[in-house]
């Protein structure tokens, strides 16, 4: 499986990266030059949480299993990253391999007991799991290393060699260059035999596992990368914002699957539009509302879905579908 | 010719001569501007929970908002009106760091004002600090926001926790100084602020604490909590918790036959929102802190600062709950930010605005407590230094003079 | 000893808080095969209205059957316009839309009563029975009455026409159609229901709790760790599940872990029992055949 992330998918472009998206990428990296330094700071929290949504849309839209609680892996990598650059003096950019690899480990723990529960049950006791990391962090056991309630206060990063950019600049090209590596290492996951196996897991579990797909690893595995995407966002997150606390993760589960939703279900662009919602919508409801943003925010939530039940991207895919069919097949 | 020219030269020559004089002898009084601020308006910003976990809060946000209406409406503070920008964080702290980067960096506001809860204060405490702007008046007793070496643009507002738990524990070491105490206390920054201001104060007598049990604000109920404490034999406890908690912890002390000498956190002290649905008869005896005057006490219903109070809200924020005392301390707090930049004149640099918040000397708006004042200096970032007690009558609350 | 007999007692108590919306959870299922998280929301809206309609001056017991009424009104409204419009879409959508309702709930119901605490009338004695001092008589009345409500449902569900055609709708709905039964209108007397039983819930609750728009967040929480302990598809389980839970949760609290992480405990009962009897302690194993 790990294989398929490096080589090229029979079929598809190198990387499977478009001329399309090629030229994205390479116009954002220069963006932040015309923009200021809290735009880029939104910018790449934008490109962090994109990180985020897209593992979990591999574990729930892909392959079907719902968590609830992917705040828990957040937090567990913006710990992560806090405690070792706090404590152990460790430079920023090894905590992210670091945070990844420890995510990984949380998330292939959580998927074991994962296997025996389905649907409904599983969404329960992830968002149980959520719910539970602020009390696990503020435990006055663990207090002397995670700074207990008063949390972990972290330093900017400044630009190494003495490149003549501002922090806020050079932290956004840094993530900005590991959200692209990690989208494409997703979508050459997805695009191969994995793929399509996760898939079939997510549809049809058991007749996935007759026809000779081990589905207790596949869960497991897709477990583990999914929180290491989510641990690795929570680590970048905690670099631009400078802090951790326990009472950062409260609502992001949800923030979460909205995110997903909303951008759409098993879909890589789905990541980036559920991204963008959730930075900005929150800051719309309260400019229409001072009085009840969040009554607003629930109105506009309920709307998206009615409007767009899968997601912009569902959507977009739908459209793009229909456009074809009436352009009619493409003569040979 | 010669003539003619001199006798044009001569009154130009003078002329210029006055005026270079009149020019030096008084230099005029150049107003000094920083980021927000202009000759009719002052940008003032501030993060709030006006959704989330702690959107009753938002409350405060909203009356200082009327406030600043009210006195923008008799003209402002000289000349200049407040233009108050508050928005909302969620009690979330990387939201906290998001608006206010967009408060100072996009909106360009003079200060940040009156920015509630501790994680969120904590998160951007840095960020204003090093980019040297005021953070006015933190909205939440965390005892670190007194620290002018550290930390010389935050500056606190509420008294702080430890300061509270400290005047408590004096008087228990005063009248009680033998026996058992038990605590029950908030599991977050708030319990944990306090209880360490007890054990700092009781010092050598800190064993006199024989139990402390935390809580969880997802708890339904403090039932257990309560029944580890009155096992413990202790005779004095220790109430700190917010008005939901305080309320069930009150009438279970009471109701289980426990009743012990109880001493309420002053967040949870109000007359008509926590004693009365605890049980007015159940909570005679508790003994807490003021230092605000309390709007459902009815020792002040014909108190001159009440009713300005209440015509206040009636007429800037007609929806508001008055009996709810976070209206209340709004409007004090917002007093204090206009007296600050009244006491700043036309020097509304950010530098001058923390010198005179750390100026304020024996300032007292009337619905402070009688014998309440502010006072802060160069060393003492504490607006309130000290605090007096009052105990329960069963109807209101009375000083507690030792 | 007297302590530990304490503990058990308010956990009893607090079961009872517990057990008493899980039930409104179990109903939600077995008539739809979805989780409402905005349970909790539900109930605590037609909580301030019954109190609203006590202050106005209705007696204890109308204002009670009146909020009944309307909160079965009001399950059956979000049924129709709110989640049948979106049944079509995937089933995290629908989750969003619960999560939409709860949060539009709570910020409506804060900005028109305010966040201040308020207290709710209990219709039961204020003397506690036979003067002890471990339970209340509202803590005992709670048990009882959440007892009532768990025989209805149970008489409703499995002994009458009506509950056997709720139940077949939401386990088939297109065999049931097919065979008659109105499925939307099971499904629109399912939420009506379950927001009924809500509502019993938070007038039971609100007298322990106070009555304020988060009242019911934690408790959620805790309800639905007890339906899952006891078996969502059994009302007698969700009841079982949460004075055990309950007790549990305030004995290992108390004596075992210390009171800091007892959602943990409470996570780690739910998931223990989920591995070892994935269908809970009273479920009904369900076997699918391929």
């Amino acid at each position: 499986m790990i294989g398929n992330v490096l080589m090229k998918a029979p079929g598809v472009r190198w990387g499977g990266v478009s001329p399309v998206a090629a030229l994205g990428v390479v116009l954002l990296a220069l963006i932040p030059f015309a923009l200021s330094d809290y735009q880029v700071f939104q910018l790449t929290l934008i490109i962090a949480n994109s990180i985020a949504l897209l593992g979990l849309n591999l574990l729930t839209g892909y392959n079907g299993q719902i968590s609830l609680g992917h705040g828990a892996f957040y937090a567990a990598g913006a710990y992560t990253t806090a405690i070792l650059m706090d404590k152990f003096g460790v430079p920023y950019w090894l905590t992210i391999p670091i945070s990844g690899v420890v995510c990984y480990g949380l998330g292939w723990g959580v998927g074991f007991p994962a296997l025996r529960l389905e649907g409904l049950y599983l969404a329960l006791v992830t968002f149980a799991m959520g719910i539970c990391v602020p009390q696990i962090l503020k435990y006055k056991h663990f207090e002397h290393m995670t700074g207990g309630v008063q949390g972990i206060v972290l330093n900017k990063p400044d630009a190494p060699f003495g490149i003549p950019l501002t922090p806020d600049h050079w932290l956004f090209l840094f993530t900005l260059v590991i959200m692209v590596g990690m989208f494409i290492a997703a979508k050459n996951l997805l695009a191969g035999h994995t793929g399509k196996a996760l898939i079939a897991i997510r549809d049809n579990p058991i007749a996935a596992g007759a026809m000779g797909i081990d589905v207790a690893r596949y869960k497991t595995t897709t477990f583990g990368i999914s929180a290491m995407y989510t641990g690795i966002a929570g680590s970048l997150c905690s670099l631009s914002i400078q802090f951790v606390a326990p009472d950062s993760f409260s609502a992001l589960s949800i923030g979460f699957l909205v995110g997903i939703v909303v951008g759409g279900l098993a879909s890589i662009s789905g990541a980036i539009y559920g991204a963008i919602f959730i930075q900005f919508v929150p800051h719309l409801a309260e400019n229409i509302s001072k009085a009840a943003p969040s009554a607003i925010f629930g109105l506009l939530l309920i709307a998206f879905v009615y409007v767009l039940p899968f997601g912009i991207a569902g959507s977009l895919k739908k459209l793009q579908m229909r456009y074809q069919a009436r352009r009619g097949p493409k003569v040979p | 010719m010669k003539q003619h020219s001199l006798m044009v030269a001569r009154p130009v020559l003078t002329l210029l001569f006055a005026c270079s004089v009149l020019a030096c002898s008084k230099p005029a009084e150049k107003p000094k501007y920083d980021p927000g601020v202009t000759d009719t308006e002052i940008k003032i910003g501030q993060t709030m929970p006006y959704s989330g976990p702690a959107s009753a809060y938002g409350t405060i946000g909203r009356a200082e908002a009327a406030y600043f209406k009210k006195i923008n409406e008799a003209g402002g503070i000289n000349g200049r009106k407040i233009n108050f920008i508050s928005v909302d964080d969620s009690y979330s702290p990387p939201k906290a760091v998001e608006q206010v980067r967009k408060l100072v960096e996009e909106d360009q506001v003079l200060a940040i004002f009156q920015p509630l809860g501790t994680p969120s204060n904590t998160a951007i405490q840095k960020y204003l600090n090093t980019k040297k702007v005021p953070q006015l008046f933190v909205s939440t007793g965390a005892t670190k926001w007194g620290d002018p070496k550290q930390f010389p643009w935050t500056i606190g507002f509420n008294p702080s926790y430890q300061l509270e738990a400290k005047t408590y524990a004096e008087h228990l070491l005063k009248t009680n100084p033998n026996a058992k105490a038990a605590v029950l206390y908030q599991n977050d920054d708030f319990g944990k602020d306090y209880l360490t201001g007890l054990k700092e104060k009781l010092g050598a007598k800190a064993s006199m604490i024989v139990k402390e049990v935390s809580y969880e604000v997802t708890d339904a109920t403090i039932d257990s909590q309560m029944a580890t404490l009155q096992a413990s034999g202790a005779t004095v406890f220790f109430n700190i918790a917010t008005p939901k908690f305080a309320a069930q912890a009150i009438r279970k002390a009471f109701d289980s036959g426990w009743k012990p000498v109880q001493y309420l956190s002053n967040v949870s002290a109000s007359v008509g929102s926590v004693l009365t649905p605890a049980g007015l008869d159940k909570s005679a005896g508790v003994i807490t802190t003021a230092y605000l005057k309390d709007p459902t006490d009815k020792r002040w219903d014909n108190d001159p600062a009440m009713k300005e109070y209440l015509a206040f809200l009636a007429k800037y924020y007609p929806e508001a709950k008055p009996i709810d005392g976070s209206n209340l301390y709004g409007m004090v707090a917002a007093q204090t930010l206009e007296q600050v930049l009244k006491q700043c004149g036309s020097d509304l640099t950010r530098e001058n605005v923390m010198k005179q918040a750390a100026s304020l000397k024996d300032f007292a708006p009337n619905l402070l407590q009688p014998g309440v004042k502010m006072n802060t200096g160069p060393d003492d970032f504490f607006v309130f230094d000290s605090l007096t007690l009052a105990k329960f009558s069963g109807t209101t609350w009375e000083p507690l003079t030792n | 000893m007297d302590e530990f007999i304490h503990q058990v007692f308010s956990g009893l108590a607090t079961g009872g808080v517990y057990a008493s919306l899980a039930l409104a959870l179990v109903m939600i299922y077995q008539a739809t095969h979805h989780i409402n998280f905005a349970q909790g929301e539900m109930a605590m809206t037609s909580t301030y209205l019954c109190w609203a309609l006590i202050e106005v001056g209705l007696p204890y017991w109308v204002a009670f059957l009146v909020t009944l009424v309307v909160s079965f009104g009001l399950g059956v409204g979000i049924q129709r316009f709110v989640i049948q419009p979106v049944e079509k879409a995937p089933v995290l959508s629908v989750v969003i839309v619960f999560i939409g309702v709860l949060v539009i709930l709570n910020s409506l119901v804060g900005w028109i009563f305010g966040y201040t605490m308020k207290s709710f009338p209990s219709p039961f004695p204020e003397k506690p029975l036979f003067g002890n001092s471990f339970l209340s008589s509202h803590e005992l009345g709670v048990m009882a009455m959440t007892f009532l409500v768990v025989g209805g449902l149970f008489a409703f569900l499995r002994l009458t026409p009506l509950g056997l055609a709720m139940r077949a709708a939401a386990a088939n709905p297109v065999s049931s159609h097919l065979v008659g039964i109105r499925v939307n209108q099971m499904l629109a007397l399912g939420w009506g229901l379950a927001a009924a039983i809500g509502a019993i819930a938070g007038m039971m609750i609100a007298p322990i709790t106070f009555l304020d728009p988060n009242m019911m967040y934690g408790v959620l929480l805790y309800a639905s760790a007890a339906a899952l302990l006891g078996g969502i598809d059994n009302p007698f389980g969700a009841v079982l599940g949460g004075f055990i839970l309950g007790v549990l949760e305030n004995v290992i609290g108390a004596f075992v872990i210390g009171t800091e992480l007892k959602l943990t405990v409470a996570l780690g009962i739910m998931v223990i029992t989920l591995l070892v009897k994935p269908s809970g302690l009273l479920g009904k194993t369900v076997v699918t055949r391929v």
